[in-house]
């Protein structure tokens, strides 16, 4: 109705305009990564006098796979990262559930605490640590990656699903306690099922940075442990540059995170936790 | 009995017991510990930067302010904060304007932008190290697609990274390239929590599109616009994964923000003490940037409630 009001020209021309825009933002975003996979197919000496038409080979995809450590990397970074997230979901849940519930002394100063853990300069924390972690024996370990990466997975797990679990009424958890149960009871045979899916998508959001992270690994991971994000860099670094190398390494790094967003766009298909999700950022 | 009765009088049955008013600090005590554990060395921090410590000598010992004086009166620092600044301002400006203007573009719900949703998150997800890979592939003058583009134009041999001039031009379109998909996304999501009345009555009243815009749209977008600020502004002053990764600072030191004369100092010059206080004052000025958008972003979003 209220489009029918609209002057003709416009009209006609806004949506073409608006598609038009549209699309050459996709072009922008998408792009990159079209060209990446497309590299990726292409022989050496097709890098450099083709554009789209070419005939594809395996030979990138058997050079940064077979007999090299680039896989080794791929799985110690999934180690890490998954490992990271475990950790954070542990420590990190019950203390988003306090935020949210109780009432106690400086909850908002806590609150805000762990929230500004994100925004310290990641190398003024990385300095000292490897320093310390040189002396006590935590560098290049899986504990001590892990551990550090809780600065990256914590504070976006505790916020997100703070705003989650305050979305849910107090009255479940009252008709729990009349019921007869204890508040750890409550905490994991009714509210933890309900928020499953959020939880499970803001864990994987936090896997993704986890996953991206590269002043960490490069820093305190040495000989030991790889992770993909310092490995695929090798490939750039040498004198010699095999493009179609280089874009192996970065289709096998992004592969995972196109999984993973795909499977986070199908769980926030609800309209509900899209709403809460908005909700959550507005009261920040 | 009566006794009884007073004695009972004594307790005051609304105060909640010790073990429960505690609970909530043994619930989050965990999560605290190891965030906190962690930033122990962040003190460690401080303490370093008045001592001569250096990777290469097991031997340090007080010097004072020296470092930091050093710091204020050597050109490198002032250099490293204009990039920074630079670069910080300039990727959260381009990504605002570019991330909100294709998130009222996708505001109308068509197919077409149900998809795009979707593809516009694949940026976002990509490591900004491994970005700086992609974009290689894009921008080489031999193999990308980006030359054989401009020689369409006319122009041969763009520098990107190699050159003064354009470095920082490249870096900031990798930049855009990954995170404007989040102001996008975060912006998209205010949009669709706007209410549908003001917007009707503004329709019956026959209200132009800009003015709609100007006195509805924008005010209403702006706590949301706030987040994706905040959250941008903090990671593009402290960036270092995109400019270790197209060139490590280079070429010269035209790309030398803060975060990496800080890496060089302490790591391939192994003088850490020297390194530290540039990164206090990195973390100073994120800080209060973080603490005063946090502020306004609170009150905006009471006055977009009405409050």
């Amino acid at each position: 109705m209220i489009e029918g009001k609209k002057r003709g020209a416009w009209g006609i021309a806004e949506p073409i305009l608006r598609n038009l825009g549209l699309t050459l933002f996709a072009m922008f975003a998408l792009f990159p990564l079209v060209w990446m996979v497309l590299c990726s197919f292409k022989s050496d000496a097709q890098m450099y006098n083709t554009v789209f038409a070419f005939t594809p080979t395996l030979e990138n995809y058997k050079a940064v796979l077979v007999g090299t450590d680039y896989f080794k990397a791929f799985f110690q970074n999934l180690v890490v990262a998954g490992g990271a997230v475990l950790v954070t979901i542990i420590a990190g849940v019950p203390c988003a559930y306090a935020l949210a519930r109780y009432n106690f002394k400086k909850k908002e100063d806590v609150a805000f605490q762990i929230l500004s853990f994100k925004f310290a300069p990641e190398i003024l924390v990385i300095l000292p640590v490897f320093l310390i972690f040189q002396k006590i024996g935590l560098y290049d370990t899986y504990f001590g990656l892990i551990w550090v990466y809780q600065l990256i997975t914590m504070p976006l797990v505790i916020w997100v699903v703070r705003g989650y679990f305050e979305d849910i009424s107090v009255e479940v958890e009252q008709a729990a306690q009349l019921d007869g149960y204890a508040w750890y009871e409550i905490f994991f045979k009714t509210l933890i099922p309900l928020i499953k899916p959020c939880l499970v998508s803001s864990a994987l959001l936090a896997f993704i940075f986890a996953w991206n992270s590269f002043t960490f690994p490069l820093i305190l991971s040495g000989f030991k442990i790889q992770t993909i994000t310092i490995t695929a860099l090798r490939y750039i670094a040498s004198d010699t540059v095999h493009y179609g190398q280089v874009a192996v390494a970065s289709t096998i790094a992004v592969l995972p995170e196109v999984v993973v967003a795909l499977f986070i766009q199908n769980m926030y298909g609800s309209r509900r936790q899209q709403s809460s999700a908005a909700s959550r950022m507005k009261c920040l | 009995m009566f006794g009884n009765k007073k004695k009972n009088a004594e307790v005051d049955y609304n105060e909640i017991p010790a073990h429960i008013r505690r609970r909530p600090y043994y619930i989050i005590a965990p999560g605290l510990i190891i965030l906190i554990g962690i930033m122990i060395p962040f003190i460690t921090a401080i303490v370093l930067s008045f001592t001569s410590y250096s990777f290469r000598m097991p031997k340090f010992k007080f010097v004072g302010l020296k470092n930091w004086i050093k710091m204020f009166t050597s050109d490198d620092f002032w250099h490293a904060l204009v990039v920074t600044l630079k670069y910080g301002l300039g990727a959260t400006a381009v990504e605002m304007l570019l991330g909100t203007g294709v998130a009222l573009l996708l505001k109308k719900d068509t197919r077409y932008s149900r998809i795009l949703k979707v593809l516009f998150t694949f940026p976002l997800m990509v490591a900004p190290a491994i970005a700086v890979l992609i974009w290689q592939l894009m921008t080489s003058n031999t193999v990308g697609v980006l030359e054989k583009v401009l020689n369409i134009f006319g122009v041969y041999n763009f520098p990107w990274a190699a050159s003064h001039q354009t470095a920082l031009f490249t870096a900031l379109v990798i930049d855009a390239w990954v995170n404007t998909p989040f102001v996008l996304l975060l912006v998209l999501a205010g949009i669709q929590s706007l209410p549908k009345s003001p917007f009707e009555a503004a329709a019956v009243d026959g209200a132009s599109g800009w003015f709609t815009f100007k006195t509805l749209t924008f005010p209403m977008l702006k706590p949301f616009m706030y987040i994706a600020l905040l959250f941008r502004l903090m990671a593009a002053l402290q960036e270092f994964g995109i400019i270790y990764a197209l060139s490590k600072g280079g070429p010269g030191d035209t790309l030398m923000n803060i975060s990496l004369t800080a890496y060089i100092t302490g790591f391939t010059y192994q003088k850490l003490a020297t390194a530290l206080p540039y990164l206090l004052v990195l973390w100073f000025i994120v800080n209060k940037s973080a603490k005063f958008l946090v502020k306004r972003q609170r009150q905006l979003a009471k006055q977009a409630a009405g409050q």
